[in-house]
């Protein structure tokens, strides 16, 4: 693992079809997973966490099997997936900025804006 | 390997992935050497196009918190009558099935590029064009319906005028990314499947078409749960 060059380079990966089929079929069922939970209006915090936890992980199958990120070399992974951590700083921020707003609005807007 | 000269720090603190990592980028060389050039520079693009998707997404959530009109409820507002009945968010269903689906072809369609094998890689490169013209047609019909009840990207009948607004952006510059990638990928096809890559002998083109392609479905995925979803 630490010293052969990714054959990758040379040949292109080769990976069964079957692997391929297996996560296609869990995207499915994850995004079927998904939709029940607005299908059977399951609401609040269950909600949210059930939205989060079926998002993330089909993104993780997409990132990783599809997108063949499991199969590169770790500065090539690192590279990707750090820097949008960055972008939790942003969220926090503008969480801030949008309850200003929202104060901002209710109090002298009459809640109308 | 060689655990018994190995000093104590080296193995304990500093793993071997790290040093891996350290040599890459230290050692007076290219840090992406191993990585085919199109493939990393591919990589470096969907990097900066996660900050776009991400900073349109967290505008969005900006809006939707702030707003204080009531936020319009997706499920009845992407609701499709079937056989007289309303059924909830079906359309976007639809849409991520067909999108997933295309994910599916086009992984498929790289797969079959390394084994050099033209026809299989053409055909399931066409499917997965076919599969994303469908979605851009589908969203071209969503457009249209919530546009005919009202909905603009400054108003919206429906509660909070922030709606239109994110509505319009997001789902339509992702649009226009499937749009681009459908295109990319009848290039490619086309290519592939007059023995291009055959004769240079290097078929990374469709595994960084794929890249760009799997991008698109990832996005969606987050789309889906942030804006049809929550």
């Amino acid at each position: 693992m630490k010293h052969d060059i990714p054959a990758a380079v040379h040949v292109g990966q080769q990976h069964p079809i079957s692997l391929y089929l297996k996560v296609w079929g869990y995207l499915f069922v994850l995004s079927a997973l998904s939709y029940s939970v607005d299908y059977l209006h399951v609401q609040g915090i269950v909600r949210w966490t059930l939205i989060i936890t079926f998002m993330l992980l089909k993104a993780g199958l997409i990132l990783s099997i599809f997108m063949h990120l499991a199969w590169e070399r770790l500065s090539l992974i690192y590279a990707i997936l750090v820097p949008p951590l960055l972008l939790l700083v942003l969220v926090r921020i503008m969480t801030i900025e949008a309850d200003y707003a929202w104060w901002t609005r209710a109090i002298f807007m009459g809640g109308g804006g | 390997m060689a655990q018994t000269i190995a000093d104590r720090q080296d193995r304990e603190i500093i793993t071997p992935a790290l040093r891996e990592i350290a040599s890459d980028w230290s050692a007076d060389q290219e840090v992406f050497r191993h990585t085919h050039w199109g493939k990393a520079m591919m990589w470096i693009f969907l990097l900066s196009d996660t900050f776009i998707f991400s900073c349109f997404l967290t505008g969005y959530m900006t809006m939707r918190a702030s707003a204080v009109l009531p936020w319009p409820n997706t499920a009845e507002v992407f609701a499709l009558n079937i056989g007289g009945h309303d059924i909830p968010l079906i359309l976007i269903a639809i849409m991520t099935f067909v999108l997933i689906s295309s994910s599916g072809t086009m992984a498929m369609a790289v797969n079959f590029g390394y084994r050099r094998d033209r026809r299989k890689t053409a055909i399931l490169m066409l499917l997965t064009a076919l599969f994303g013209a469908a979605f851009v047609g589908m969203q071209a019909f969503e457009w249209t319906k919530l546009i005919e009840e009202g909905v603009r990207p400054w108003s919206n009948p429906m509660g909070a005028p922030q709606f239109g607004a994110t509505f319009f952006m997001i789902t339509g510059f992702h649009g226009l990314h499937v749009s681009c990638g459908v295109i990319l990928l009848l290039i490619i096809a086309s290519k592939v499947a007059r023995g291009h890559y055959d004769r240079t002998g290097d078929y990374s083109a469709v595994e960084i078409t794929g890249l760009y392609w799997h991008f698109v479905d990832l996005v969606w995925v987050f789309i889906f749960a942030f804006f049809y979803l929550w």
